[in-house]
């Protein structure tokens, strides 16, 4: 049974001048993994701080689990929520257990799921040691680790894989995948598209605090209507051959690089073009068909409006 | 928000504060503090009048509390102004706000757990140096002393309060020091020295009791107050008698003026902490 977990309806925040929200309408749905996506500044922390009753809105209304956020009841909706913020400050005199320890008690989680989930973010060797001399990754481990306490069952993770290396990253997916198996709503930011496309159920992307896409990765890309890229290994000299072939297919276009050659051409004609460059089978050594990456989208919604 | 009090999350956050200042030694540097101050005012606080030696608990408590009107304001600001401004400015205050917590439990927790922290060193502090001295003190002298050590922790709770106040205003945490330090040197060095230049100026012109409540408002002057009237010997010393009408001297009118100055700043505090 799908309800809406998140609901923001109407939201707006604004610093002054500077509209940091600009009338927000988003519900994420139970269960759902959710990113946001945005250039820089385009408001996706203050969305989050006003879904967390962090900051007060300018106008409009925010329920998590169908309650008002800031309101009474919202201690007890707290206790499910788990946060990881963007900039991550942790106490650098305690330990990282300490820390997290401390957490708990607030949050009246077992303090007994502490170890076990420092072992769980690959903090179990330096969980006795303080945090002054955790790196970056460790440190966003251990915020990771924190907002995990009390097994949420809301995420709001704030550009969660900064500072993680690869290894990292993969590994807090898969906790994401396993935690999304149980049912967790989570609602994730990040930057680096290239990961957070193959993993989200639905995106949005925000520009200037307002909305400009919503949808799963394929439906932005369609609406986009992005072209698909044809790359081409080609026989040396074979050149002249793809022009000729490409020559009764206006809408392509075609360009070379050493023996590589990118063909872009609309989507509804992608089997036009597999039928014209088949008939090249001789010259044609490999052949891939890219689809838009999210960042082909991200870029060209930002031209939409540039 | 009217959302019930959970004494638990004010204890989470008073015992970090105060574990904290254990575990980096704070609490027992200020102890050393008062301990050794305290000794060597009681042996050689009156040497500049030809005698050294231990010289009775009245007049020893009397240069203790001119100590302790500087000393003990001073720290009680520096350990609070941080409170909160420092974990807004560091990021950390966010977290913790998103914790199923309400700004006033951890209001209170902060003062609570600075509040034992200062205590503590406190009665660690003086007690050892009352310990220490015991062996010449009778009971009424022990009996000031320990009204002494009770006032000292309530002079501390309420500049701790005015720093806890301070911290919650200030944007960060440069203007909150900066403003620490002032409050210390306005209420410890100015204020006295306004009131005096009032009561020169004025002469006669307005009348002598109007002014004992001014006192009032100083939280250092009530604290010494409550100290020098307990004694004879030291109200002459002070010649404070005449200025301070009996009625407005009484200890528990005294007390509950210093109740006060700890309650109203953090209730501005709280008010203001959103
Ligand atoms: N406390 C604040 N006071 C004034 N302006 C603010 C404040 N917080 C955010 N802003 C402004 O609001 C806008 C949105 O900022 P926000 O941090 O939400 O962006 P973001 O999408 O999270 O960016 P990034 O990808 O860099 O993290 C920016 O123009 C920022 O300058
Ligand atoms: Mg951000």
């Amino acid at each position: 049974m799908a309800y809406n977990v998140i609901e923001v309806r109407g939201a707006v925040k604004h610093f002054g001048e500077t509209h940091a929200v600009d009338g927000v309408d988003l519900t994420v749905q139970a269960g759902e993994l959710f990113g946001l996506i945005g250039h820089n500044g385009a408001g996706k922390t203050t969305l989050f701080k006003m879904m967390l009753g962090l900051l007060p809105v300018t106008r409009g209304e925010i329920y998590i689990d169908g309650q008002p956020v800031r309101g009474e009841a919202f201690r007890q909706v707290r206790r499910g929520i788990g946060y990881l913020p963007e900039s991550l400050a942790l106490y650098d005199n305690l330990s990282g257990l300490e820390v997290m320890l401390f957490f708990a008690k607030l949050k009246d989680a077992d303090p007994r799921s502490c170890l076990p989930l420092l072992e769980k973010v690959g903090l179990a060797n330096a969980a006795r040691r303080r945090v002054r001399g955790y790196s970056k990754g460790m440190r966003q481990r251990l915020g990771f680790a924190q907002a995990l306490l009390g097994s949420p069952r809301l995420l709001f993770l704030d550009e969660p894989t900064n500072g993680l290396d690869p290894q990292g990253i993969r590994e807090f997916y898969q906790i994401l995948r396993e935690l999304r198996e149980q049912g967790v709503t989570a609602i994730l930011t990040s930057h680096i598209l290239a990961e957070i496309q193959l993993r989200v159920d639905r995106l949005a992307l925000m520009r200037t605090g307002k909305i400009q896409a919503l949808g799963t990765v394929h439906s932005l890309r369609e609406e986009l209507n992005l072209p698909l890229d044809f790359q081409l290994t080609l026989q040396p000299g074979a050149e002249e051959a793809l022009r000729q072939a490409l020559a009764n297919q206006p809408a392509a276009s075609v360009q070379f690089n050493g023996t590589m050659a990118h063909v872009r051409c609309p989507r509804e004609r992608k089997m036009t073009m597999l039928n014209a460059l088949a008939a090249l089978d001789s010259v044609v050594l490999d052949l891939h068909i890219k689809e838009p990456s999210l960042e082909d989208v991200f870029l060209g919604y930002s031209d939409a409006t540039a | 928000m009217r959302t019930h009090i959970e004494f638990k999350q004010i204890g989470v956050i008073a015992s970090k504060e105060f574990w904290d200042r254990i575990r980096n030694r704070w609490v027992l540097a200020v102890a050393v503090i008062f301990t050794v101050f305290a000794l060597v005012i009681a042996y050689f606080g009156a040497a500049q009048q030809g005698t050294v030696g231990f010289r009775g608990m009245d007049v020893t408590i009397a240069s203790l509390v001119s100590l302790v009107i500087y000393l003990v304001p001073l720290i009680a600001l520096i350990l609070g102004y941080d409170a909160i401004v420092g974990e807004r400015e560091r990021g950390s205050l966010e977290l913790l706000l998103s914790m199923p917590i309400t700004h006033f439990e951890l209001l209170m927790g902060k003062f609570v757990g600075l509040a034992g922290a200062l205590a503590f060193s406190t009665l660690a502090g003086f007690g050892l140096a009352g310990v220490l001295l015991s062996y010449q003190l009778g009971p009424t002298a022990l009996y000031h002393y320990v009204g002494f050590m009770l006032s000292a922790i309530l002079l501390g709770m309420a500049f701790l309060s005015i720093a806890v106040m301070v911290s919650v205003m200030a944007s960060d945490r440069m203007r909150a020091s900066g403003m620490a330090i002032g409050l210390w040197f306005f209420y410890v060095l100015v204020y006295d020295l306004l009131l005096l230049g009032i009561l020169v100026l004025s002469q006669k012109r307005f009348s002598l009791s109007f002014f004992p409540v001014l006192l009032y408002l100083n939280p250092a002057d009530i604290f010494r107050i409550l100290n020098v009237f307990g004694f004879e010997e030291v109200r002459k010393l002070y010649g404070l008698a005449t200025v301070l009408p009996a009625t407005l001297a009484s200890p528990w009118l005294l007390g509950s003026a210093m109740v006060m100055w700890i309650v109203a700043p953090l209730g501005i505090a709280v008010w203001r902490f959103k």
